[in-house]
């Protein structure tokens, strides 16, 4: 990026804040899903799968997911989830050996495009997985994370 | 005499007894067939890596242990010794043997001498290029790290050498241990101009924009060949991730296919990935990614003789890889057609180079002569004399690294002592010399600390099972390319086709099994977080040497090895 782009979107950064602090968004009115809080407590991926509802979803292949096979850093592991499913209105993010396993769910209202960008922390080496939902079903893609303790290469 | 008559005088000489002088013995195998290759097609790629700093020739012994697990198991580069041989059809006893195999290393160092140097690939590469007009020389990388001058210069005498060497184009990762705004400050200034360093996999951690230039295309004769970088993808976590906060890495297969689809698109001819994945890696990527036609790779220090051929959906890519320490040089000859895309044909060769047969650059000598004057006093300072061989490469130890090992043991009086499984570091011969420079050949790395630490038996089997996947995971993208930790103190078992949390096994101090709840004191170095401050591990073994003056052969702690009896990676 050059330098001129990292100062417009520091400055357009720096708006947006402003505008928070002064009221103008507020983030809990903007978002118009409830909060599903027994999947968000849940302590294991069966029990956040079936709070979700999502205890049955299919392999798909119309989810992009982007996640690293190694984390340079556990406590921030940058993945990318973009689904091509028609009629998509959620994405939930689950981490399988995390203490809670949803980290995030989306919700996408009016057409919104369903494309997302999250860092997660993760305990340890674990299975990351997305589910979709569109039109009422479910869909899945996974990928095993590790979280190393590194050192001693080659 | 004809070639057929010397060999047969050789024998009888040998047989009798006779002392022969190497330079015969490596002429009679053919000393300008070995090096005059006739040149192939009309485009030519020269390719070395993981040099590590090695200016002078060195001693180098391949591993006796090179393991593949999974679907790798028994392919190359996990061949050793006579497996080897048998793959690639070399011949015992000749100096390719001694090149490619740890097969009788002491007698064959003997006859056969040193390998490397600068001054001699130097060499090497001007016979080379003089029937090659416009061919490129690629360094895969690890070559301003591995010696003491490198360190003490900050990889200034590698950058003087790669110049003088004429290095096109480079891609890297040990470079990387010397922090991000060394390598900005050399890559910015004293390559601009000179030679191009690329890396398709390097990206910033905020705003994910390139942080060198992900290819190149240049025009060799009339044919246009894209050359993109890959840099080692796991630096971050098998080196201290402090040294380079604001860099992202990773394997990133899809954006290396953009990559392709891009120079194709712009012309190209030719693509070659200038890699430093480590060579299994390499594999899976060719097979995934479509649209290379060769792969010249590095990092796990695999000298392999022939390519291997890999399919995928747009054809095939030939994957090479081209040892280390400047012990060989790749040359790979393509025919290109006018107007096509992709290669009509190849010829390859990974050249050993044997430092007696190549005459040394006068320039390139002089250079090293001035780099080494200001450190030669602190170099040349003679530690003790080793009675046995002492190596370092291997998948669970290696002589030198025990003899580290028994110094952390000693020095910190630890229960147990690790040693990173680095793959770098040359060779001594019996009875010579231990000087600092050979000691600063295993051990010159930019966070040296040494530590000692309180572990319980459970953190200790975690962190062994965590290494251990990080050697045999069978998926390669979660390999990061380096040996096992050298563990001393301590036995155990291994079995590298298990999964991960059951390949170690019987952990025993003295006899007696690790309780998981207990705690022991661990030496280590070469930590990866920041914050580190112990003495750096040369002064540690520095002393622990000068003590002994004589350093009697090593006994090796190796685990005992579970399912592995019938892998042709051991001998």
């Amino acid at each position: 990026m050059d330098k001129l782009r990292r100062t417009l979107l520091k400055g357009a950064g720096g708006a947006l804040v402003a505008a928070l602090a002064a009221g103008v968004l507020i983030p809990t009115r903007v978002l118009a899903a409830e909060w599903n809080k027994s999947a968000f407590e849940a302590k294991d991926l069966a029990s956040a799968l079936k709070s979700l509802g999502a205890s049955a979803a299919a392999d798909s292949k119309d989810i992009l997911f982007r996640a690293p096979d190694i984390a340079e850093n556990g406590a921030v592991v940058p993945i990318d989830i973009v689904s091509n499913i028609p009629n998509t209105t959620s994405i939930a993010v689950l981490v399988e050996k995390n203490p809670n396993a949803l980290a995030a769910y989306f919700d996408f209202a009016n057409g919104a495009v369903p494309d997302v960008s999250v860092r997660l922390k993760l305990a340890q080496t674990s299975m990351v997985k997305a589910v979709v939902k569109a039109d009422g079903k479910f869909y899945t893609v996974q990928k095993e994370v590790k979280v190393t303790v590194g050192g001693c290469g080659g | 005499m004809h070639r057929r008559e010397f060999l047969q005088v050789l024998a009888a000489a040998a047989a009798a007894g006779f002392a022969l002088d190497s330079k015969e013995l490596l002429a009679g195998q053919g000393a300008e067939e070995r090096y005059d290759v006739p040149r192939f097609g009309n485009v030519s790629l020269l390719h070395f890596t993981d040099c590590h700093a090695q200016l002078l020739p060195v001693w180098f012994r391949e591993p006796s242990v090179n393991l593949g697990v999974g679907s790798a198991a028994g392919k190359p580069p996990h061949l050793v010794g006579e497996h080897l041989l048998k793959a690639f059809k070399i011949k015992p006893g000749t100096p390719e043997a001694y090149a490619f195999t740890c097969l009788d290393f002491e007698a064959a160092a003997r006859t056969y001498g040193q390998v490397g140097g600068f001054s001699h690939l130097a060499t090497l590469v001007r016979r080379l290029r003089e029937r090659r007009p416009g061919a490129l020389l690629l360094d895969g990388g690890d070559s301003w790290q591995g010696s003491a001058t490198a360190l003490w210069s900050r990889g200034q005498d590698m950058v003087g050498a790669s110049r003088l060497l004429g290095v096109d184009i480079m891609t890297g990762h040990w470079e990387f241990t010397l922090g991000h705004e060394r390598v900005r400050e050399i890559v910015d200034r004293d390559f601009a101009g000179n030679i191009e360093f690329l890396a398709q996999n390097i990206k910033t951690a905020d705003f994910g924009d390139q942080v060198f230039k992900p290819y190149t295309l240049r025009q060799i004769g009339n044919t246009r060949v894209a050359i993109i970088g890959q840099a080692f993808p796991y630096t971050p976590i098998a080196n201290p991730r402090y040294l380079i906060p604001d860099w992202t890495f990773g394997i990133q297969e899809e954006e290396m296919q953009k990559q392709v689809d891009e120079a194709r698109g712009k012309g190209a001819q030719v693509v070659v990935v200038l890699s430093h994945n480590g060579m299994d890696v390499d594999l899976k990527m060719a097979a995934r990614v479509s649209g290379i036609d060769a792969i010249l790779g590095g990092h796990t220090h695999d000298g392999v003789p022939a390519p291997s051929l890999v399919k995928n959906r747009g054809g095939q890519t030939l994957v090479i890889n081209s040892g280390s320490n400047g012990k060989f040089l790749s040359v790979l000859d393509l025919d290109v057609r006018p107007g096509s895309a992709g290669i009509q044909g190849y010829r390859y060769k990974l050249l050993p180079v044997f430092s007696r047969l190549l005459p040394a650059d006068p320039e390139m000598a002089a250079y090293i002569e001035q780099v080494r004057t200001p450190y030669r006093a602190r170099l040349e300072e003679k530690l003790a004399v080793s009675e046995g061989l002492l190596y370092r490469r291997g998948n669970f130890n290696g002589s030198w690294d025990q003899l580290i090992l028994d110094a952390l043991l000693e020095v910190k009086g630890a229960d147990i002592a690790f040693s990173p499984g680095f793959r770098w570091g040359t060779t001594i011969l019996p009875g010579d010399a231990i000087t600092m420079e050979q000691l600063m050949d295993q051990t010159a790395i930019t966070y040296p600390f040494t530590t000692l630490t309180e572990m319980s038996g459970a953190t200790i089997k975690t962190i062994l099972e965590d290494l251990a996947d990080n050697l045999f995971n069978p998926d390669p993208y979660y390999q990061q390319g380096g040996d096992m930790v050298r563990v001393g103190g301590m036995t155990y078992a291994c079995a590298p086709d298990a999964r991960i949390g059951s390949r170690i096994l019987d952990m025993r101090l003295a006899g007696k099994p690790i309780a998981a709840d207990k705690n022991y004191k661990v030496a280590g170095w070469a930590p990866v977080a920041a914050g580190a401050t112990g003495a750096p591990i040369w002064e540690v073994v520095a002393e622990y040497l000068r003590d002994r003056k004589s350093i009697a052969p090593r006994k090796l702690n190796l685990p005992t090895l579970i399912g592995m009896e019938q892998n042709p990676g051991m001998i």
